[in-house]
């Protein structure tokens, strides 16, 4: 695939840094607002693939490797993992939420009832979206690039 | 507490967690060398299968196990995601991780020429922890979850050739089938759940009520299942999955089958073991038949086929034809308390022994054939002959293969098969006449493949064939070695795994009680 027009991809770089907070804000506040891990990530690889059919596959082949996305990808799945068998070590079973209660980090417990929403609370559970949110736009943005690679050839002859 | 009471205690969260971190920490690891990627994955499946082994020697001596993620205690309702693990899961299981290690050690050779392996060991490992969730988990819905990941890991695996068009052919017939049984599944859920609030298999098999939806929700969940292990009318996608798929993942897809075989047992006998009074025997007599007519058409198309690897695929499906006669056998005598004291717990004992053999004894014959194709490269069996001259070893474990297939003593075939003849002949005769003609028609079918591939005259094409490498050859003896021990001593076997197997598919309510302590029903 090739670049689009000049003023496509201006637009581009304009509106692209919008969505990749709008996509990190999801995936940070999994936790207190609907969304999470997978709906941020589908966000912010949606905005990585804007990139991709602006500026064309060969640009940003060159710019990223698809090895190193699917080294990304493992990191992401291997971090939700070893997250769960954590809550093996630290706490009592598999999966256990042993940050909440700690004074570490998302370590707090609200009090009970309407209260304003605090992101320093849930335990591991953001650190499992940051997980799963490395992973989906890793993984969903690996698979666009590879296709849209695949295909560049009936473009170019 | 000692590591090995921890190991114990959190077992069936491990069985599933280290495959699932193997399969993600494969590409890392690959990128430092392919040997050291090969160890890494045997080193993986050789830690879960000796996690399986001692949760099942645990099981075995009576304990079920339940494993609650997130939290110490059950709390009623249940809403936690739980495994539960009685003989009959550890039973399946430990076929599981005998197929997985097996296949494992045989991809060494077997596709060390092929490109792309990291992402393959990293299906493989994947498929492992979707089959142990299937046979582990407690929770209809999970069920469904590890259903869907089996199915994608064993479409990419099975069109893992994709120079060969027929293989993506084959990949892509299977995705269509595993959605829609996917699909069954999760409207049968959805049924369950919208009456009783509850996705938990105890608590569901406690308040069932065998209602108008409820016998909805059982027709979808045992169609559906069928369909995923290749029964009869749903068969047509096994033989291009398993024909098409290399040798060493076949083996795999076997255990994968054979995982929604126990999908529908675990269904019939602990989510509806309640109401089996209720429902006269036609369940069971369903499945009887399902399982005649899947021996019938499977050995009958096995015996027109012309291409070595359909032709096991036919034969496969005939043999789950014989796992569904005798457990269905069973299930039509259970509410009987006499007569399935008489007949019906032997028709069980010899379902639930033929799952293990009919695995071992295909997934042989897939390796054999796998053997064959690698040294030759030649799959239509019209092409192939005197082989026996070049391939000495690979020969004899086609030969201790064939004599297992086909039920003949001292092979682990014979006894389950004569099990089933026996207690299906006191049922109804025509049954077992049935089964003994199909099993006589399958040694037709294999005498007439053994002729065609091994004997005969030398071909100069095949001059330069050599035997198969040593790695190869120590996969198909490890399952050639359980196969004949199994044969000389099936009563041991008998008593140590299978009889709990029985028994804790008859003993529902013990399942059920595990979980709600205040169950009476049952027997």
């Amino acid at each position: 695939m090739n670049g689009m027009s000049r003023i496509v991809k201006t637009i581009t770089s304009i509106v692209f840094p919008f969505i990749m907070i709008f996509g990190l804000y999801i995936i940070a506040h999994g936790h207190l607002t609907p969304g999470g891990g997978f709906q941020g990530g589908a966000v912010v690889a949606s905005g990585c693939a804007m990139i991709l059919v602006a500026y064309g596959s060969v640009w940003t082949m060159g710019k990223i490797k698809e090895k190193n996305l699917s080294i990304l990808e493992s990191i992401g799945a291997i971090c939700f993992i070893i997250l769960a068998i954590l809550g093996l070590g630290f706490g009592t079973v598999f999966f256990k939420n042993f940050l909440v209660g700690s004074n570490i980090i998302f370590g707090i417990v609200p009090s009970f009832g309407s209260t304003i929403s605090n992101i320093n609370t849930a335990g591991v559970i953001p650190l499992m979206n940051f997980a799963v949110g490395l992973k989906v736009i890793v993984g969903l943005f690996g698979i666009v690039l590879i296709m849209a690679y695949a295909s560049r050839r009936r473009d170019n002859k | 507490m000692n590591f090995v009471d921890f190991l114990l205690q959190h077992s069936p969260a491990l069985i599933v967690a280290i495959p699932l971190l193997g399969a993600f920490l494969t590409p890392l690891v690959s990128r430092i060398n392919n040997k050291v990627r090969n160890i890494f994955v045997i080193i993986i499946l050789l830690i879960t299968t000796s996690i399986v082994l001692l949760l099942a020697l645990d099981v075995f001596a009576g304990n079920i196990h339940t494993y609650i993620f997130g939290a110490k205690d059950l709390t009623l309702p249940v809403v936690r995601i739980l495994f539960e693990v009685d003989a009959m899961s550890a039973f399946m299981a430990i076929i599981g991780s005998i197929l997985l290690l097996v296949s494992v050690i045989y991809s060494w050779s077997f596709i060390e020429e092929n490109s792309g392996l990291d992402k393959y060991y990293t299906l493989v490992l994947l498929l492992a922890a979707g089959m142990f969730g299937m046979m582990l988990t407690g929770d209809m819905f999970n069920f469904f979850v590890f259903l869907e990941i089996t199915s994608i890991a064993s479409c990419a695996l099975i069109a893992f050739w994709t120079n060969k068009g027929k293989a993506v052919e084959a990949a892509f017939k299977y995705i269509v089938i595993s959605s829609l049984a996917a699909l069954f599944v999760l409207f049968a859920i959805a049924l369950l759940y919208g009456q009783y609030n509850a996705l938990n298999i105890a608590v569901l098999g406690s308040v069932i009520q065998f209602s108008y939806l409820d016998k909805i929700a059982l027709v979808l969940l045992v169609a559906a299942l069928a369909m995923k292990a290749g029964i009869v009318p749903m068969h047509m996608w096994l033989p291009d999955a398993y024909g098409r798929a290399p040798a060493s993942v076949t083996i795999i897809l076997v255990g994968a089958t054979q995982a929604s075989l126990y999908g529908v047992f675990r269904v019939c006998f602990t989510l509806y073991g309640n109401t089996i009074n209720l429902s006269p025997t036609s369940i069971g007599w369903i499945i009887v038949l399902l399982g005649v007519i899947t021996m019938l058409i499977g050995v009958s198309m096995a015996l027109i086929q012309s291409d070595f690897k359909r032709l096991i695929a036919f034969s496969a499906v005939a043999e789950i034809g014989f796992i569904f006669l005798g457990i269905g056998t069973g299930l039509t005598l259970f509410a009987n308390n006499q007569m399935f004291g008489l007949i019906g717990s032997t028709a069980m004992s010899g379902g639930i022994f033929h799952i293990i053999n009919d695995s071992l004894d295909v997934g042989l014959l897939f390796l054999v054939a796998g053997a064959v194709y690698y040294a030759t490269k030649e799959t239509s069996l019209d092409k192939m002959g005197g082989l026996a001259r070049n391939m000495k070893y690979t020969t004899i474990f086609f030969i201790i293969g064939l004599l297992a297939i086909s039920g003949i003593p001292p092979m682990n075939g014979f006894a389950s098969k004569l099990l089933i003849y026996e207690s299906t002949f006191q049922l109804n005769p025509i049954l077992a006449i049935v089964a003994i003609l199909s099993s006589i028609m399958l040694l037709a079918v294999f005498v007439k493949v053994f002729h065609s591939v091994f004997l005969g005259p030398a071909q100069p094409k095949f001059k330069d064939v050599k035997e198969v490498p040593k790695t190869m050859l120590f996969a198909m003896g490890i399952i050639a070695s359980i196969i004949i021990i199994f044969g000389l001593f099936p009563d041991l076997v008998i008593n140590n795994i299978v009889e709990p197997a029985v028994n804790a598919l008859i003993n529902y309510s013990e399942y059920i009680r595990q979980v709600i302590p205040t169950f009476t029903g049952g027997f």
